[in-house]
């Protein structure tokens, strides 16, 4: 049984994931729950919820205290006060709450309103699993079914005469043994990977790094969510490109020119690889300032997406950091070529607020 | 949650019950349960209740307790509930010495309970009755589901505070109040200026125009006061809006579940520093005159010096209460009252004075009797107390954004503290008028005494009324000296100066 205490605990929990929706969208864009994230939980710093009381305004309310200083002498901060003055209401506190990466996603699911991810090729991707779901009157005794026996001997018992309901002991014999036994079930396999590239060249500064840093959270969050195993590669490029763990990829700066054709190549040569298109689906996720070294790169760029890198994956996502350098030109360019390709999503990500847009349109295809 | 107390507790309980019962504290039976550490904290979170109406807010607490112990940040001492029976809970696995001295500390809680007169209309039941509470509401949420009742149930929480505080003789089950009635009395005088008899010759000098003017003047001003409702303003605002909001009759039942259990525990906020005093002093006497044994000296003093301890610029109620009461006690024991100690001018001399009266223990006897926390700092602090204590006024000063020390004045300090006392330190806010502009508003008025409202908390409170009364509400108050009038009438709120 539930004890009222539980029950009214599992209210309240209830309403605090409420407040936490409610506020996603606030979240999303300060990214301040980024590093408050354990393996598998985030721990949401939310303010206490309260119940609204006319009460007196906390600043002008001096008070009594005891103790040796003279007059001027400071007690501390504000807020370090609010403990035991005589007759004022307690202290305000926060609540951290944990809230698991699943339920986390679900209520991003909710918020964007995403759709479910399908997998591509769900037939051709499968992998073969044990499911205990049979029954057998043969087996090892560590699978031993005890409900069933029991319904198998009583069954005997019953219709040879042998029962008495007076004294209903229940003998099982041995053909009365059942056993669990498992079957073989294809699975859908469903491993996804992210490769993330951003630009870091001069142009690229410290708060495009953020947005780029908040908006990764989020999209691991999703991605996390629909997949059973995702691996994360990192590549950071100028003018030439290299991958790098997620530390460096976030605080790397430097200040040579642009090449994003060298990012491509790098990333095309990691899935042909490692990563089997027909095992992995693949997500592709791209940031840059939109600022590339010439038009002749940025052609090879178009090349490289249309003949190989799109038909690999199942989504290529580019994200326009708007940056004070940056001309803006490739986000143009791709969406002149890519016009009616769905599996290449472009946005363009100008302040903390565009974050909420942007992954909207980045994680809307269902991809 | 019945649990037999071991053998040596429940030695150690009949000791300390004989030992109380020696020193005249008059208790009702007291009922000790030892439980583990979350069992305590459950019935911490429900206020020491074992059965309470559903409410998130006992979830939140529960949350918060059990956070904060599992951190040790917090630990509960001691829990006891007012109620005869009365219920305290030790907790299991703490040191014998604790357990005595929690036991010891309850006895002097419980008598405070059973004597103090501002106690002496509270339900003695009231175990019972929270549970008979929680079995309504329970109803409710199953009839009407659990949203729709919790809603209103955090509605009537949100004004729980707007009861009269200091009418302990106002029984918590009785709404009907004086006030709240019409005064059929006034309205016999109905039928016009009274007139003398007169020939029509003389009609104008024995009824002169200007008398029958005021007359008739007298009374329409008598017929408004009658039209105004209620007739005077009222502090019970719950009271009031049982009686008049337009509820169904579940929520008015659940008002009155919220107003009753207010009634119940505003006498445990009204005499806070008094009971933990009192506590504390009868504690702190059986333990050091007759239960402590050598070996648990050591151990006492840690953990009584703990809960008396006050860090800078905070007063702790345990410490303000058990110096005063002792300070009592000495001060009758020797005679320092009255005219002639008063009028004594010579400070060594009034050191010195003793009359050996041995009154003492019979005056602090009488003053947890008759005594709240208001009266009990107004009646007793003094100048030697407050210096010996060395107690000082702090407020916060914007320059720095700090709490500074202020003043040492006793007389400040004094005032000050009586001040956040009074109506415990919560604004005094009535009923003014329930037909506002002849439309059925409802305009509550706060009496505004320097300090304004928090902004935030008031207009959502407003908002909460306005769900309850289903008439726009105002609210007449002070923000920085300037009357302002705080109107929601369903859609936003509207502020404009008064």
């Amino acid at each position: 049984m539930i004890t009222g205490i539980k029950r009214d605990h599992q209210r309240f929990k209830q309403i605090v994931k409420g407040k936490i929706k409610q506020n996603l969208k606030k979240y999303m864009t300060q990214g301040e729950i980024i590093g408050r994230q354990g393996k598998d939980y985030v721990s949401i710093p939310v303010h206490q919820i309260d119940l609204p009381h006319f009460r007196f305004g906390q600043r002008q309310q001096g008070g009594v205290g005891s103790g040796d200083g003279q007059a001027g002498t400071s007690l501390g901060q504000d807020g370090e006060q609010n403990g035991q003055k005589a007759g004022s209401a307690e202290g305000e506190h926060t609540l951290d709450v944990e809230v698991t990466l699943q339920e986390l996603a679900e209520m991003l699911a909710q918020e964007l309103e995403l759709p479910r991810i399908q997998p591509k090729g769900q037939g051709s991707l499968s992998s073969q699993k044990n499911k205990y779901t049979g029954i057998h009157n043969v087996g090892p005794n560590s699978l031993r079914h005890l409900k069933r026996t029991y319904r198998e001997a009583l069954k005997r018992q019953i219709i040879s005469g042998h029962y008495d309901p007076k004294n209903p002991v229940i003998v099982p014999i041995k053909r009365d043994f059942r056993y669990r036994t498992w079957k073989n079930v294809q699975q859908p396999q469903n491993n996804a990977l992210i490769v993330y590239m951003m630009d870091v060249s001069g142009s690229m500064g410290d708060e495009q790094k953020e947005i780029v840093r908040t908006e990764s959270f989020w999209i691991d969050t999703w991605i996390r969510s629909n997949y059973k195993d995702i691996e994360i590669r990192y590549i950071i490029h100028d003018a030439t490109a290299r991958e790098v763990d997620e530390n460096t990829f976030y605080h790397t700066r430097e200040s040579g020119g642009t090449l994003i054709s060298s990012a491509y190549k790098l990333c095309l040569d990691l899935i042909n690889k490692q990563y089997p298109i027909d095992e992995w689906n693949i997500y592709i996720f791209h940031f840059s300032d939109g600022d590339n070294w010439s038009a002749e790169d940025t052609k090879l760029c178009v090349d490289l997406l249309k003949s190989d890198l799109v038909p690999k994956c199942n989504l290529f996502c580019y994200g326009q950091v708007e940056s004070r350098y940056g001309s803006g030109q490739f986000i143009k360019d791709l969406m002149e070529q890519f016009q009616d390709e769905d599996r290449l999503v472009t946005s363009k990500i100008e302040n903390k607020e565009a974050i909420y847009r942007s992954l909207k349109e980045f994680l809307g295809k269902g991809k | 949650m019945r649990h037999q107390l071991p053998p040596e507790l429940n030695k150690a309980h009949q000791e300390i019950r004989e030992i109380a019962r020696g020193y005249g504290l008059n208790t009702f039976d007291i009922i000790f349960e030892l439980v583990d550490y979350d069992e305590i904290n459950e019935v911490a979170a429900l206020g020491g209740y074992p059965t309470r109406y559903p409410h998130w807010r006992f979830g939140m607490e529960y949350d918060y307790l059990n956070k904060t112990y599992t951190y040790g940040l917090q630990k509960i001492y001691e829990l006891v509930i007012n109620n005869d029976p009365c219920y305290a809970y030790l907790q299991k696995g703490n040191p014998v010495v604790d357990q005595k001295l929690v036991m010891a500390h309850v006895y002097g809680h419980c008598d405070f309970f059973k004597n103090n007169m501002w106690f002496s209309q509270t339900n003695r039941k009231m175990l019972d009755e929270m549970a008979n509470h929680a079995t309504r509401i329970r109803e409710f949420q199953d009839r009407l589901g659990v949203e729709v009742v919790e809603n209103f149930i955090d509605q009537c929480l949100s004004i729980d505070n707007l009861i009269d505080q200091y009418s302990v003789f106002q029984t918590a089950t009785n709404t009907q109040k004086p006030s709240l009635l019409l005064n059929e009395a006034e309205t016999e005088n109905s039928g016009g200026a009274r007139r003398f008899q007169s020939k029509d010759y003389l009609e104008s000098f024995v009824n002169p125009r200007s008398y029958i003017e005021e007359q008739e003047q007298r009374i329409k001003e008598g017929q408004d006061k009658l039209r105004k409702f209620p007739v005077k303003p009222e502090r019970d605002i719950l009271a009031f809006l049982i009686n008049f909001a337009p509820l169904q009759s579940w929520q008015q039942e659940i008002l009155s579940i919220i107003r009753e259990e207010a009634y119940y525990f505003a006498p445990q906020a009204a005499t806070k520093i008094m009971n933990e005093g009192w506590a504390s002093y009868w504690h702190s006497t059986m333990m050091t005159q007759h239960v402590l044994k050598d070996s648990e000296v050591i151990d006492y003093a840690d953990h009584h010096s703990g809960t008396v301890s006050s860090r800078p610029g905070q007063l702790n109620p345990y410490k303000m209460g058990i110096e005063l009461f002792r300070d009592i006690e000495d001060r009758w024991n020797k005679g320092k009252f009255g005219k002639e100690y008063d009028e004594c001018e010579d400070a060594s001399e009034k050191a010195k004075w003793d009359k050996k009266l041995g009154l003492g223990r019979q005056k602090i006897f009488e003053v947890r009797r008759l005594h709240n926390d208001v009266t009990f700092i107004d009646s007793f602090l003094n100048e030697e107390f407050c210096e010996q204590q060395k107690l000082f006024t702090y407020g916060f000063n914007r320059r720095t954004g700090q709490y500074e020390i202020v003043d040492r004045d006793w007389k400040k300090v004094k005032n000050q503290l009586l001040f956040s006392l009074s109506n415990f330190g919560q604004p005094i806010i009535l009923v003014e008028d329930g037909n506002f502009q002849n439309r059925g508003e409802l305009l509550l008025v706060h009496q505004h005494e320097g300090l304004d409202l928090e902004y935030d908390k008031a207009t959502e409170t407003i908002k909460n009324i306005f769900s309850i009364w289903a008439r726009p509400v105002h609210l007449m108050t002070k923000y920085n000296s300037q009357a302002k009038l705080l109107s929601f009438d369903g859609k936003e709120i509207h502020e404009k100066d008064a």
